[in-house]
């Protein structure tokens, strides 16, 4: 199962290195949106200092979007869905090979941000354990994140108008992801007196339940697609 | 080359009803089709020939009626069905940012065939596809090309039963007449092969069994 998700995540990170749309399109959005934020709330240093964690998950979250749906293409633009189907590789090894490619995809953007915010805020990580904290919480938030948004980009992978529909299903259930990895960021930053472990604990709980959630009912949204 | 030995015809269908949303695309279709025989399938645009090949491929999955591939019920048994089947639809099922030799490649490793890179180069001659092109993206080959290629991915996994839907669109004369030697190779060997097709004199050659299917169901039959 592990050998097939690997060869499902390195086509899928192949096609993106060869394509560039995460780099050359998605991490620019991204970065415009840390910029619009910072307009909008009047380029004051202080301000943007305390609201960094959420003004960078929801950065993340909206390219995000971009980066699943991109993925979700792959299958659906030439019929490569039903040569998928007709393959030997279990649908499962499918969904968990393309969450780990999104979740890389992920990561990159989330390590390139996170430079942005740093820079562009004047957000200060102010320990090790911040950075740790920083870090795991990174991870875990993509493995949620790319493993919702498989499932779901799988869901209204055959609907007409499934780049409208994707975002509107996702988001309300990415909430969970965005409030425990913005308080967990609080803590890393030092922006809110909170326990940032517990909130990654919690975090951690969202990731397993939508993985497990992904790895049972993948195959079947796959045949209704 | 592989020898297959069944004791049931391959596709076997009994009063099989496939719907298309509300549509019925087949409206009850019997069908026996044995090891190694070539069946043509022709008829007008929207007769449900696609249908038919996609339902046969433990794709689609009849709304009543009995639908045996292998002896494998096409519902309960699809994904054992599916692994044993090859299907060129109207679309290519090709990633455009990958290589034609990474294409073929990744789908020979997805169906577990052995030694997949030497197997694909293998596919690949045998379509034709010239050696310039296996570092190419499929997204700068022509049509034709394209056609190859996506050939070559079915052919590469080494199906038992071939479903082709009009395969020869878009291939020049040097491809046509590949695909028919890939063809008729694969039924000597004991594949068994349904072509929709339009082209009914060339296909006619490859095999004497002609169906002809009109609004959902088989209208004529001749062997």
């Amino acid at each position: 199962m592990f050998r097939d998700a690997l060869l499902i995540a390195e086509k899928d990170l192949r096609i993106e290195a060869r394509s560039r749309v995460v780099f050359s399109q998605v991490l620019p959005f991204a970065i415009l949106a840390l910029v619009l934020f910072a307009f909008a709330l009047n380029a004051d240093r202080p301000v943007l200092r305390d609201f960094t964690p959420g003004l960078f998950w929801v950065a993340v979250l909206f390219a995000g979007l971009l980066a699943i749906q991109r993925t979700t293409n792959l299958e659906h633009d030439d019929g490569t869905n039903d040569a998928l189907r007709l393959s030997a590789i279990e649908p499962a090894s499918i969904f968990l090979g393309k969450m780990m490619a999104i979740s890389v995809q992920l990561l990159a953007l989330e390590v390139l941000l996170i430079i942005g915010v740093l820079v562009f805020y004047g957000a200060a990580i102010e320990s090790v354990a911040g950075g740790a904290l920083l870090a795991v919480t990174s991870v875990v938030s993509s493995v949620g994140v790319a493993a919702a948004g498989t499932l779901y980009g799988a869901l209204t992978a055959g609907i007409r108008g499934r780049e409208t529909l994707l975002p509107i299903l996702l988001l309300p259930v990415l909430a969970p992801v965005l409030i425990s990895a913005t308080r967990s960021f609080d803590d890393a930053f030092g922006s809110a007196a909170v326990n940032g472990w517990a909130w990654l604990a919690l975090l951690g709980l969202f990731a397993v339940v939508y993985l497990t959630f992904g790895l049972l009912a993948y195959g079947i949204l796959l045949e209704e697609s | 080359m592989r020898q297959y030995v069944y004791t049931v015809p391959v596709v076997q269908l009994r009063d099989v009803v496939a719907l298309l949303g509300r549509f019925p695309a087949l409206a009850g279709v019997d069908l026996d089709v044995d090891e190694g025989e070539v069946v043509l399938l022709q008829g007008p645009n929207g007769a449900g020939k696609t249908t038919l090949l996609r339902l046969c491929a433990g794709l689609i999955p009849p709304a009543s009626g009995e639908a045996r591939i292998f002896g494998l019920d096409v519902v309960s048994q699809a994904r054992q069905v599916r692994r044993r089947v090859g299907l060129i639809g109207h679309a290519t099922g090709l990633y455009r940012d990958l290589t034609v030799l990474e294409n073929v490649v990744f789908w020979a490793r997805a169906s577990r065939v052995d030694n997949p890179v030497d197997a694909a180069k293998a596919a690949m001659d045998r379509m034709g596809i010239e050696t310039r092109l296996a570092d190419l993206v499929v997204d700068r080959l022509s049509a034709g090309q394209r056609r190859r290629t996506s050939i070559a991915t079915m052919v590469v996994r080494r199906p038992e039963l071939w479903l082709l839907d009009e395969p020869h669109a878009g291939l020049d004369q040097s491809g046509r007449d590949k695909l028919d030697a890939l063809i008729l190779d694969a039924a000597a060997a004991g594949a068994t092969v349904l072509v929709a097709s339009h082209e009914l004199e060339r296909v006619g050659r490859l095999s004497p069994r002609e169906i002809t299917i009109a609004g959902g169901a088989v209208v004529s039959h001749v062997s």
